[in-house]
């Protein structure tokens, strides 16, 4: 990263855990002593439709916690690369869930990295593991957020009836950044033009 | 130093009102404000609180005046429309003097609008949107940090100047997390208070709490005391022991241009100043913290040293009228604004900006 701060957006369909994964990051930016912000999306939207939210992780106070051209889109679904991926900046990286998504023709000057998220918590019996694949493989690339801190704050982060979580969500992130420790990315030689049917 | 905490504003608020003594919560769902109402729902009986759902914001607003009558710490919030309804409760409670804490999560209006975040209250929250001769204390914080420190603060202000005191957010604020440190807690005790309905014990005269003065000539001693009483206000925020809540300053020293914005458009603000500095253009920011009483003086001081000034705003332009009225027509003022939910982007107020300096 050449700058000092990492301006996330995260976005999926309602129910894949997108605004869990999003405060797990903050929570783990947090805990690393960096200034952190998280802003869901909460309008009708997210009923039925696609649900995102914006983190911010910074080594100074954040000034605007808005993000109008993120460092990295996390896409888990077709209609948030449509959404999003095209704000992206220059350098930065568009993640997507590769099961979900089939590889794009897309700018040059974005790093691509495909997971297949859904696959891989499907293998593990709980599909709606895939957003800490997700986490697992972000941390990895990213490299911003420590991977034992992640391991230390998981089990805090899930809610109180869901303790059983614990176990199969720990695995997941581990799953996704072991996933991405064997991939390299690569650097997107495709044209927008390809995603412009894709709308939602 | 405590612990940060990862919280939503709406659930510093809760956190906050606790931590200051607030045990009486009464209010109504409205999105998006309702974790606040949720985490009182769960927290104040763990403190032997009371948490009421009424059923409906006039309900909410009047249990306010019964609880504030008897001196307790009480609080209750609404986002826009709520906000509404509860106006003529407000006026009654500025009018007897009760001190409370009033939450406006704003969305867009005007009329049931959307559920996405909005200044376009400021009139209504600065003017008084009640009837009468009234004028009530409002807070913008900008961060979750200060969600909850000027919640404390509110209660603070609410009993030393025996008003209800609003804080104004909006719904970005209210459903962002960001880490706190929540605030030290109060220790409050509601018998210090005088004048409170109690029971009349050993008192020789009962207290009594009311709005009704049917003789004109009392009515009028009782505004020009409530009008006395926001003087006074007005100059513990500009020289007294309130001033470090008037507003903040960024670089405005040496500014060509100052920027005024309030809540989260002043941390927008400040990228803004940023990316201008990094231009060569001398940008710098005021950001009124109380919006009633105004930093009147600090912006009239400042439009003596600097060339132009600029208000953003998520309205068509309401708290603009409060800095030309404290500019005097001495330097230009301009404005920007975006509305019905959606949030200016730093690059679109750049550009502004950038058609300002050309002019100037």
């Amino acid at each position: 990263m050449s700058t000092n701060v990492e301006r996330i957006i995260l976005a999926g369909f309602g129910g894949q855990g997108i605004l869990f994964l999003g405060k797990v990051l903050a929570q783990v930016g947090m805990m690393s002593g960096k200034h952190v912000s998280w802003i869901p999306s909460y309008g009708p939207e997210m009923r039925g439709g696609t649900a995102n939210c914006t983190v911010v992780i910074s080594d100074n106070p954040i000034a605007s916690p808005l993000v109008t051209v993120p460092d990295t889109v996390i896409a888990m679904n077709k209609p948030s690369v449509a959404k999003f991926a095209t704000r992206i900046k220059a350098g930065g990286m568009l993640m997507y869930n590769s099961s979900l998504i089939e590889r794009q023709d897309f700018r040059d000057d974005v790093r691509l990295v495909e997971i297949p998220a859904s696959e891989i918590a499907d293998d593990l019996g709980n599909p709606r593991v895939a957003n800490l694949v997700m986490a697992g493989a972000y941390v990895k690339y990213s490299k911003i957020l420590d991977f034992d801190l992640v391991i230390k704050a998981l089990p805090t982060l899930v809610p109180s009836n869901k303790k059983e979580m614990s176990e199969i969500n720990r695995t997941a992130f581990e799953k996704g950044f072991n996933y991405a420790k064997e991939k390299k990315y690569m650097f997107g030689r495709y044209v927008y033009s390809v995603f412009k049917g894709m709308g939602n | 130093m405590a612990d940060k905490i990862l919280m939503k504003g709406n659930e510093a608020i809760g956190e906050a009102a606790i931590l200051a003594g607030c045990r009486h919560y009464f209010g109504y769902p409205i999105t998006p404000q309702s974790e606040l109402p949720a985490y009182l729902a769960k927290r104040l009986p763990e403190v032997e609180g009371v948490f009421l759902q009424a059923e409906s914001e006039i309900g909410a607003i009047n249990m306010v005046y019964g609880a504030a009558s008897t001196g307790a710490r009480v609080m209750t919030s609404s986002s826009s429309p709520g906000v509404s309804l509860k106006q003529e409760g407000i006026s009654y409670l500025a009018a007897a003097e009760l001190p409370c804490v009033l939450v406006n999560v704003t969305r867009g209006g005007p009329g049931l609008g959307n559920i996405a975040p909005a200044q376009a209250d400021y009139y209504q929250a600065t003017r008084g949107g009640g009837h009468g001769d009234y004028r009530t204390l409002v807070f913008a914080p900008n961060s979750v940090q200060e969600m909850a420190d000027l919640t404390i603060k509110a209660f603070d202000a609410a009993d030393r100047f025996k008003s209800p005191v609003l804080i104004l957010s909006d719904g970005v604020l209210g459903q962002m997390m960001e880490p706190v440190v929540l605030p030290d807690p109060v220790v409050f005790d509601p018998d210090t208070k005088e004048g409170t309905l109690t029971g009349k014990g050993s008192r020789k005269k009962r207290n009594l709490v009311t709005t009704i003065f049917l003789d004109a000539d009392q009515l009028e001693e009782h505004n020009w005391h409530l009008y006395q009483k926001y003087q006074f206000v007005t100059d513990e925020f500009d020289h007294g022991s309130w001033k470090d809540y008037s507003c903040e300053l960024h670089q405005t020293d040496d500014a060509d241009i100052i920027l005024v914005g309030y809540g989260i458009i002043a941390r927008i603000l400040k990228t803004v100043v940023e990316k201008c500095r990094k231009r060569g253009i001398k940008a710098g920011l005021i950001r009124p913290i109380s919006l009633w009483p105004f930093p009147t003086r600090i912006i009239s001081e400042l439009s003596k040293k600097t060339k132009s000034m600029m208000v953003v705003e998520m309205s068509t332009g309401q708290m603009v009228d409060d800095v030309k009225l404290a500019v005097e027509g001495r330097i230009p003022v301009y404005f920007y604004g975006r509305t019905g939910g959606n949030i200016p982007s730093s690059f679109e107020i750049l550009n502004e900006i950038d058609k300002i300096v050309r002019i100037d």
